[in-house]
């Protein structure tokens, strides 16, 4: 199980952001994307999970090609962006159920109720996402980690809007699925003590 | 895959539903942009009568791009679409789900008002049932290349209007179909030519133009 980059070279526009990025990532590491303020660090996580293309280079996630995926690839990735994709209209437990179904996932309500207990959603399971706070918005996101059964996690900035002790809960989180065997790549502007030793990739 | 498709159907007519004005929004359009005509033009019903079959297709036509703007945006805003995009399922369905959502909440209403402001404006007995059919034909094609435009606009400033110009001319064909299917029913010619050349367009669209959307959206998500 390996998500292997390979001399990848990104531009947006004219600007050239980085060029012979490569590393294969094997099961149980954890990769730290670092890097000043438009270094491309958002870009280089767009694709290694195939939402933008490379100019050069190639991304291979289980040994495809990370922009034509089979099903069963696919399910094994789990993206979290800068924005949530937590609907407003919606409370955290029908936006949990609505992603689990999107993604063909399965889970019982009960999975579902403990993973936000989790989260520190513990009471506002039922109240539409509006009324949340950022940080309650941002762990309605991460619930998802919880009950995704995909082996590779993409976190840009997981930190953002979240308080101490729910960041010492992700890294916690972070922690047992790399013991799991787990794969993850992420990226983040805050001290990361508390996480297991990453493997790090500067972008300058 | 039908699941994923199935949980993304609901939840989008839930989210339409529960919102309401978006529904009202367009009805109220369709409705206002129809008793335009008779103010304008003046109230013999003769001339009512023919300009009918016309009349309620423009309007159906802007009532559907005005609607098809929001298509994508709210998805596209909060990060959804990149999860859509990232689903185990193919995007042109996941796009093709979206725009029946949209139009079973959106453009189907359009389909059942549009007898009751045809005989407003003079059609009646078959010709009533001719408009009906039509737009049932016709306005899943319109939703079909609005959402093409919409995804190509994701994120342009004024991309309303970038994509009314896109689309409107792409709408011609559907309109000279459907108004002339009403127009020869109206003449008591045979207008089962112009139902199943719409009825084509919208068997060529179904499989064609998700694979469209689906590309316009990567290109957005790039």
């Amino acid at each position: 199980m390996t998500l292997e980059a390979e001399r990848l070279a990104c531009r947006r526009g004219e600007l050239h952001l980085f060029e012979g990025v490569g590393f294969a990532l094997a099961a149980g590491e954890l990769l730290f994307v670092r890097g000043r303020n438009g270094s491309g660090k958002t870009t280089l996580l767009r694709t290694l999970c195939g939402l933008s293309e490379p100019a050069r280079g190639q991304v291979r996630w289980l040994g495809q090609d990370i922009r034509r995926l089979d099903e069963r690839a696919q399910r094994q990735m789990l993206y979290l962006g800068h924005q949530d994709a937590v609907k407003d209209e919606l409370t955290p437990l029908e936006n949990l159920q609505v992603h689990q179904g999107l993604r063909g996932e399965r889970s019982t309500l009960d999975e579902r109720l403990d993973a936000l207990e989790q989260a520190g959603l513990g009471g506002c399971e039922e109240i539409p996402a509006r009324y949340l706070s950022q940080g309650q918005r941002r762990r309605t996101a991460l619930a998802r980690l919880l009950i995704s059964p995909a082996a590779l996690w993409v976190l840009d900035e997981p930190l953002t809007a979240l308080d101490r002790r729910a960041v010492a809960w992700l890294f916690g989180r972070i922690a047992e699925h790399l013991r799991r065997g787990g794969l993850v790549v992420t990226t983040s502007h805050q001290s990361i003590d508390g996480l297991p030793e990453p493997r790090i990739l500067e972008l300058d | 895959m039908v699941r994923p498709l199935w949980t993304l159907l609901q939840r989008d007519i839930s989210l339409i539903v529960t919102r309401r004005q978006d529904v009202l929004t367009v009805v109220a359009f369709f409705v206002i942009v129809i008793t335009l005509f008779p103010l304008a033009i003046g109230p013999e019903p003769e001339k009512l009568r023919t300009i009918a079959p016309g009349a309620v297709w423009v309007a159906a036509a802007l009532a559907s791009l005005i609607s098809l703007d929001r298509l994508f945006a709210d998805d596209w805003r909060d990060g959804t679409l990149e999860q859509l995009a990232l689903a185990p399922q193919p995007l042109a369905l996941t796009a093709l789900a979206k725009v029946l959502a949209h139009w079973l909440s959106l453009g189907l209403p359009l389909v059942i008002l549009s007898p009751a402001l045809g005989y407003a404006l003079g059609l009646q007995g078959i010709e009533l049932a001719v408009l009906a059919g039509s737009l049932l034909l016709g306005t899943p094609v319109l939703s079909l290349l609005g959402a093409v435009g919409a995804a190509m606009t994701l994120g342009v400033r004024g991309g309303g209007a970038l994509m009314a110009l896109l689309i409107l001319p792409l709408y011609v064909p559907v309109l000279i179909l459907g108004a002339g299917a009403v127009n020869e029913a109206m003449f008591a010619a045979p207008y089962q030519a112009h139902l199943s050349l719409l009825g084509a367009l919208l068997a060529v669209a179904l499989p064609l133009l998700p694979l469209a959307i689906a590309g316009a959206l990567r290109i957005t998500l790039d």
